[in-house]
Parts: C-alpha cells; structure tokens; sequence
C-alpha cells in the first residue's frame, strides 16, 4: 500500500477524505480472509464433484466390460475404498502439496497436465484484454464524445445496436467465423494450433470483440458522466485543445469503472477461452478439460476446475483490492 | 408494450425472437420429415441447389435440420432459465426470510457464485450429472441462478425499504408474509423482464456445452450439436457450419437486444423526448454603433431550446472595463445561462443567437476558431458555484492552472508552473508551492474557490464571470472571496460579471444591478439606486424580501407570492404581471426596456 496521502486517481468519488491506515489494513485483510474462505470452499466443491457422480466412477471411466481386479486396483489407487473424511483430508494434502492425482487415460500426473497447458491459456487471456481495453476505451470516450448531450442520434443508434449485437455474440461462433474468412478463406493466419505470434492474432480477436462491445458501453457511459461534471465545463472554459481536455482531463475519470469491469473480464474470458481453444485447437487448458470430460478423466477435470476456479478467485481478489486503492469509498461502503 | 418498436434495437429484437418462436413451433411439422431422411446417395455434400447448406454425414439435409433444431434450443434454454430463475429467486429472498447468520452465509456465497463465470459452473455440473441434454440443462440454470439470486436481493432491498413495508413490519406481521405479500409481487414485473435476457444467455451458453460436445447427444439435435458436426467440415466445405452458426448468432443478437430494451424499461421510466420547433429569428432593430471601450456588449442575446424553450429572451448587456456588475434573478431567471452563452458554453441541444456579441472589443462571430479560442481562453475567466466541482479531482491543482499558460500562452512547462504557483501566491493561498503540488480534495472549499479564481488570472482577464461562487461557501469565506474579487478586479482592470440570487450581496459588491425575470432584462440601475430608487415592483419586492436590522422580527418576512413562469409557459404580455400588485390590462402587452433617469432602465408601463 502506497503512504496515506496518496490520491484516489478516480477521486471524484471522495472529495477531501483519504483511508486511514487501519481501515485500509482492515479491508486488505477482509479481502484475504474471504479469499481463503472461497478457496476453500472450492476446494471441497472439487473434492465432492467425483463423489457427487452418481454410481462409480471409475466403472463409469473404464466402461462396463472392464476386469473387476481392474477396478478394485484402480480404486485404491484413488483412495476411494477409503473412509470419505479421510479422503478429503488426502485430497486437500496432495492439491497443497502440488498433487493432483493421475490421469486415467494417460496415466500423466495432473500438476505437470496443468504446469504444462496453463501458461497458454493464460497468455491469450492476458492478450485479449489488454486488446479489448486498448480498442475499447477510445472508442467509447469517441462515442460519448460525438453523442454528448443527446446529439449526433445517429452515432448513438449505431454504436448502442452495434456494441449490443457484438456482447450477445458467443465466442465460439467468431473463432469459426474468423478461421472460416481470414484463415480457410483469405489463408492469411493459421487455423489452428500455437506457432508463431500470427497464431495468436485469430483466437485473441475472438476472444476480445464481445468483451471490447461490453468495455466501450461502459466507457461510453463514463464519459458521458464526466462530461456532465463543472470541472469539464471549466477545462472547455479555458479553451483547452480538444486532445487534451479529453486525454487529461476526463479519461483518468473514467478508468476505474472501466478497469473494474475489464477485471472482471478477465475471469469470463479464462472461461471463454475454453470455447476459443476448441476451435483453434490451442494446447491451453480449455482444449484438456473437454477431452477430459468427454472422456470421463475425472482426476484430469477435477485438477483443471480447481485450477480454472482459484484464478478466477484470485483474480476477483485482485480487483476488489485494486479499486479499494483507486477508489477508497468502495472500502468504506463495504465497513 | 408500444415503446418495444420505437427504437430500432428494440424493432430487431422482437423481430428476431418472434421469427425465432414461430421456427420453433412450425419447424418440426414442416421440415421435420426432410430433416431426419437418410440418404446414402448424398452423403457429406456442400452447398448444391437441392440442399442449399449441403448434407451431413448419412445425407441429411442440414438447411431442414437447422430450421427444426430451432425448437429443441428454444425449449432447452426455456427449460435452463426456469431453472435458475426459480433457484435464483428462491435464493435472493431466503436472506429476508432466514435468521441473520444464515441469511448472511447465503448472501455471501451468491455473490461468490456471481463473480464465477457461467461456464465453469455448467461444466461443474455437466461433469456429475453426466453427459447430455440433462446435465447441460442443470448446468445452466445452475450458471443463471446467482444473478437472478443477486437481482432478487437487489429489488428486495429496494423494496423494502418502501412506506408499505415499513408499516406492515410495524404492524408485526411475519417476514415471510411480507416477503410473499408485499415483497415478491412488486419486484416480479423487473425480474420477468429480466427472463428474456437470461433466456437469451442459456440459449448460447447450451449452443456452448453443445459445441463443445458435453450437451445434446446423437440422435437429438440442437443447434449447438449441429455446429458440432459442421465444425469438422469447416476445412472442406464451410457452408456446413453456417446455417447453425447463424442461428445461434441471430437467436444471441434477438434475445440480447430484446432484453436490454426490457431491461431498461424495468429500470426506468421514458423520458420523453422534446420536439424541435423552428425558432423565429427575431429581426435585429436598430442596433447603433458597437462601443470600442465596453469589455463586453451583448445585443438581443437569445438562448433557444428545442421545443420552443427560450430561457434567455432578447437579453442586451455592456460591461464597461473595472466595472463590476451584478446580474441578479430568481433561479430559472436565466442568469446562469446567459453566463454560459457569452462564455461559448451553452451545453447542445440550446442554440445561441445573437444580433452582437463583443468581447474586448472583437465580434466573437467574426474571428477565426483559433484565436477565438485564444481570446476565450485567455480574455475570459470563469468562476463555477461549486468550488468542490469544479476542479478535476485526477490532476493537480498547479498543473490545471499551468496548461492556461502553455496551451495559450506558448509558456515552458517550468514557466507556467512558476506562473500558477505565483498566482495561487496571488490569490493569498498559504504556502502555495505545495498547493500547486495537491490533488484538490486536500484543498478547503474556500482554497479550491480562491485556486479556481488564480486559474482566471493565468491569462490576462479582461473579463470575469462568476456565476454564484459564494453560493456553497461558508459565510465567512464567503466574505473573503468576495474581497478578493473585488481587489482583482480593481487592480486588473477587468470587468466583473457577477451573478448572484443574493440581492443584498450583489448590493455590497457591484457597481450596477442588472435584475433579470423569466429570461429577459427588467431593470438595470446604479447601485446607489438599488435600496431606495428601484423602479420596476419585481426589484422592489425582492428588496423589500431582505431582512435587515430594523425589520420587525413580529411580523412574517417579506416575500414576492407566486411563482416565476418557466420558459415554456410565457404568454406575450408582461411575465411579472400575475405576481404584480400594480398590473393592469395593459401588461397583457410586453413593455419594452426604456430610460428612466440617468443609467437606469426599466421594463414596466407602471414605472413610466
């Protein structure tokens, strides 16, 4: 945490008043209890999912003609011939430990399934945001901008009808629509899999465009707000140029909504990636989980769930500690 | 239900989800026979003529069997939405109903489970309930549960806190009796309008699950299996993957811009939208000739808004340089507006018209853009009402000053720092180095108000304008602000427009009233005149309406009975007339401004 005198950059919401130390330590620590609690919520929540399976999992797995002996090894090897209490305790010390079973396919550790795939699946995450805020933020100061005030009905029609239609497309349906034109059509970009930086360009477009519509609405929507306030009216008093007013003086304004969001994004595209990598057939973690399921590789989709799960947590956990700094009043509504 | 067709998303959305429900229910009688043919002479075929979409792998026609997997996606997400809508809601109201400890438990896991993203939770339980439509259903409305829980509460909350619950709680009547009477019934209009776009979202997500293989199952089809099929073409032959990639698309687009217009209905009521009138040009009556010594000279200043609104009326101002005026109305008179007009910032739709309009002795309509810009900027300062508004609370206070300098002034970075911190040293701010260095909100009210008045002085003001800027102060910084006003404008030989509903404040600094009502310039006098000499009975009523020392504190302060019209309602007479004590039949026609005495006009037949 920076010193007590550092200014909200979203400041408008708390004129005058900056976080005490102690409610801020407070607040940190809130937010990490919470974690901790949420993950190990999710901990049982993964545990339990195999058990929640109705009938055997492992006959399920192995299929109906498989060898009793089989099945009988193959449970103990998963310590479900067990008590269920000392099972969990097992389960928790292996995943704290690193250990997240065996595959019943491959017989691959899970860790290294996950060690090996996570990055992948995180970079294009990464990458999709930080395109979508980059295309995303301009464009809708531009539209507040054109359609302040109720002008320009137009612009305002075009750009609500077009960001609404591209949110309520899936992803999955623009990586077919972006592999049918730019890589079968045009051959201009790969179809498939993960090679040099013109691999990433199709599924990262995919992954961004709905998340880009959902961030120019909302930046849209705060720059309009902005542009309301006495302060811009002042700065247009003193005939600033317009790259400067908009630049300097309404766009930090506008970041902390809009970053909030784009955080939050952050954990649908992980999900959404899932969809991405199917079509792309991206070594990520999404391409493993469908094969894992589809195929019944329960340690395989446990491990990726639990995995998939505590990102979203920490990141969740990342942004509410980000805004408590850009934006001290969330961390006193919450108090 | 009218309002749905008057914008064109509203228009596309209920088109598409009507064409959408008319497929679902006349697509099976009709291509359902064609869809489920096999025909080993076609296999595997692209676009042709008699199967249009081409045909899947036991010659199938697929156009047929995507116009017929319309009904199993409709009704699976129908199925998935009614899940997580009655979970949600039960869900969302349980903390109303539960003891505390429990409710809380409740509500901090539904906002857990609403930072989750949908698919991760359908896969969660599409991975127990197993394969299949079944377990893509479940897992679904499992995903739509926690935001309907969180709407719920959400509504809830707002709701109880109404009249009606508060009484029935006083009464002692049960919490679930208010929840199930009072509660529930006046939050189920926004939540049912909240179903469409939740449909919306189940309808992708199982096109999703499908997609992926983990929902409809051979021999069942839905529009997201189908992708699933056509999606291993793709290389081959595309159009395969088409026809349901549309569907899905064009359903997704339906129920999203559908639900986001009933959405916002539940949210809000419509504004209605004001017509746009062709305003009249008033002809322009003998204007003379401009005085070169004036700072400012307004002639028939008129500010329209659509719909016929005028709010400023014909106004003529001129502010001689050193002179402080005072512009004096009851809120809605106008005053601010003509403030913002002079100043180029009349806010769009108003349109501003003037027959002149001269600052420093330039027509403001005559110069090019960029040095208007420059005399704007650097001519006229600006002074706001709220000094805790009006500074960008993201940047410093230095800096904001110092861009006057650089924009305009072609300073260095350096020497415009120097130069706002020598005028925030100006203005009496303590230790002003360090100011220029903070972020507003470490400033006061009466500090900031004194940072905004150093901003104006960045430039060169030949002309001031300050709009209420000690309306939000306290009274004894309200003091000081005006002093400083008065020694800047002294000591820079700038004219001061000062705007203000405080008669008695405006008689304390300025050197000239003018009184505006209802848009338009009723009086304008010498402040000597002000206590003793007004003529016209508005500027009379609002002195006798101040209490000073010797008003007799037995009887009930003075004050003007009625209302001011607001712009749209004024008819062509006098528009003091209805509150005027002295009205007669001839106000029913406007009297015009006129001489009376030296320096002093009145717009009053009464007067003369």
């Amino acid at each position: 945490m920076a010193g007590t005198t550092r200014p909200p950059a979203g400041g408008r919401l708390l004129a005058g008043r900056v976080l005490p130390g102690r409610t801020r330590g407070a607040f940190v620590l809130r937010h990490l209890v919470r974690f901790v609690i949420s993950l190990a919520v999710l901990l049982v929540a993964s545990f339990a999912m195999i058990h929640l399976i109705p009938g055997d999992p492992v006959r399920a797995s192995l299929g109906p003609a498989a060898p009793v002996e089989l099945i009988a090894a193959r449970r103990a090897a998963l310590g479900l011939d067990q008590p269920l209490l000392s099972q969990l305790v097992s389960y928790v010390r292996n995943v704290l430990g690193g250990e997240f079973g065996t595959s019943f396919l491959s017989g691959e550790p899970v860790g290294e399934v996950i060690a090996a795939r996570l990055p992948n699946t995180l970079v294009l995450a990464l990458l999709a945001t930080v395109v979508a805020l980059l295309v995303a933020v301009p464009l809708g100061m531009w539209a507040g901008v054109r359609t302040e005030n109720g002008r320009n009905r137009g612009t305002e029609a075009t750009f609500t009808s077009a960001t609404g239609a591209a949110v309520a497309v899936p992803e999955f349906l623009y990586s077919i629509a972006l592999v049918t034109v730019f890589a079968i059509g045009l051959g201009w970009f790969p179809p498939a899999g993960r090679g040099g930086p013109e691999s990433y360009v199709l599924p990262i477009l995919a992954l961004a465009i709905a998340p880009a519509a959902m961030i120019a609405r909302i930046s849209r929507v705060e720059t309009l707000r902005e542009l309301g306030t006495d302060y811009v009216r002042l700065a247009r008093a003193k005939r600033l140029p317009a790259a400067r007013l908009y630049v300097r003086h309404v766009l930090p304004n506008t970041l902390t909504a809009t970053l909030t969001v784009g955080g939050l994004l952050l954990t649908s595209l992980i999900a959404g990636s899932v969809l991405v990598e199917y079509v792309f057939a991206w070594p990520g973690l999404g391409l493993r989980i469908v094969e894992s399921i589809t195929q019944k590789d329960y340690p395989v989709a446990q491990g990726v769930i639990l995995v998939y799960g505590a990102i979203v947590l920490a990141v969740n956990l990342l942004v509410d500690l980000l805004l408590g700094v850009l934006d001290p009043t969330s961390a006193l509504k919450e108090s | 239900m009218r309002h749905l067709l008057r914008t064109p998303a509203g228009l596309a959305g209920t088109t598409l989800v009507g064409l959408m429900v008319i497929l679902a229910i006349a697509g099976p009688p009709i291509w359902g026979a064609e869809a489920e043919r096999i025909d080993p002479a076609v296999i595997l075929q692209g676009a042709s003529a008699a199967h249009p979409l081409g045909t899947d792998n036991l010659g199938r026609d697929i156009l047929a069997r995507v116009l017929v997997a319309g009904r199993l996606s409709l009704v699976l997400a129908l199925l998935a939405t009614l899940i997580g809508a009655i979970g949600g809601i039960v869900l969302g109201a349980l903390p109303s109903v539960l003891p505390r400890r429990a409710a809380r438990l409740v509500t901090g896991t539904v906002n857990a489970l609403v930072a989750f993203p949908g698919l991760l939770l359908a896969m969660f339980t599409a991975v127990v309930a197993g394969l299949g439509a079944r377990g893509a259903v479940l897992g679904i409305g499992v995903a739509i549960a926690p935001g309907f829980a969180r709407l719920t509460q959400t509504l809830a909350a707002s709701v109880s806190g109404a009249d009606y619950v508060s009484a029935a709680r006083m009464l002692g009547v049960p919490r679930r009796r208010i929840m199930a009477r009072h509660v529930l019934p006046n939050i189920a209009e926004p939540l049912i309008l909240n179903l469409t776009q939740a449909l919306g979202g189940a309808l992708l997500g199982l096109a999703g699950m499908s997609f992926l293989g983990l929902g409809v199952q051979p021999p069942s089809f839905d529009w997201g299996r189908l992708l699933f099929d056509g999606f291993g073409r793709i290389y081959s032959t595309p159009a395969v993957a088409l026809g349901p990639a549309v569907a899905v698309a064009l359903a997704g687009i339906g129920f999203n811009l559908l639900g986001d217009v009933l959405a916002r209905a539940a949210s809000r009521t419509a504004v209605p939208a004001g017509k746009a009138v062709p305003r009249a040009v008033s002809a322009p009556g003998a204007l003379g000739e401009p005085d070169p010594e004036a700072v400012l000279e307004v002639r028939d200043l008129t500010v329209t808004f659509p719909g016929g609104v005028t709010p400023v009326r014909g106004l003529s101002l001129t502010v001689a340089p050193g002179e402080i005026v005072g512009l004096v109305g009851e809120s809605g008179s106008g005053k601010s507006l003509t403030a913002s007009a002079i100043g180029g910032l009349v806010p769009y739709p108003g349109e501003v018209s003037a027959a002149r309009l001269r600052l420093c002795g330039t027509d403001l309509g005559e110069l090019p853009e960029q040095e208007r810009r420059k005399l704007l900027g650097t001519s006229l300062a600006m002074v706001f009402q709220d000094p805790m508004a009006s500074l960008n609370p993201a940047l410093r206070v230095g800096g904001q000053l110092a861009e006057v300098a650089t924009v305009h002034q072609g300073a260095s970075r350096a020497e415009a720092r120097a130069r706002a911190v020598d005028r925030l040293r100006h203005v009496r701010i303590p230790e002003p180095d360090r100011r220029a260095r903070q972020h507003p909100h470490e400033l006061s009210g009466g500090m900031r108000q004194r940072a905004v008045i150093a901003m104006g002085l960045m430039g060169t003001p030949r002309l001031i304008i300050a709009d209420e800027p000690t309306t939000a102060l306290d009274v004894t910084v309200q003091r000081q602000i005006l002093r400083l006003l008065r020694e800047v404008t002294g000591e820079s030989g700038a004219a001061t427009l000062f705007i203000s509903h405080d008669i008695a404040v405006v008689g304390e600094l300025c050197h000239r009233v003018v009184v505006m009502y209802a848009g338009r310039v009723v009086e304008e006098l010498p402040v000597e005149k002000l206590a003793s000499g007004a003529a016209h009975p508005y500027t009379r009523a609002l002195v006798a309406s101040l209490p000073d020392m010797d008003t007799d504190r037995s009887l009930p302060l003075a004050s003007i009975s009625g209302h001011q019209p607001s712009p749209a309602e004024l008819g062509p007479g006098c528009a003091f007339a209805a509150r005027c004590e002295l009205a007669t039949g001839r106000c029913a026609e406007r009297p015009p401004l006129i001489p009376y005495g030296k320096a002093h006009q009145v717009a009053c037949w009464e007067a003369s």
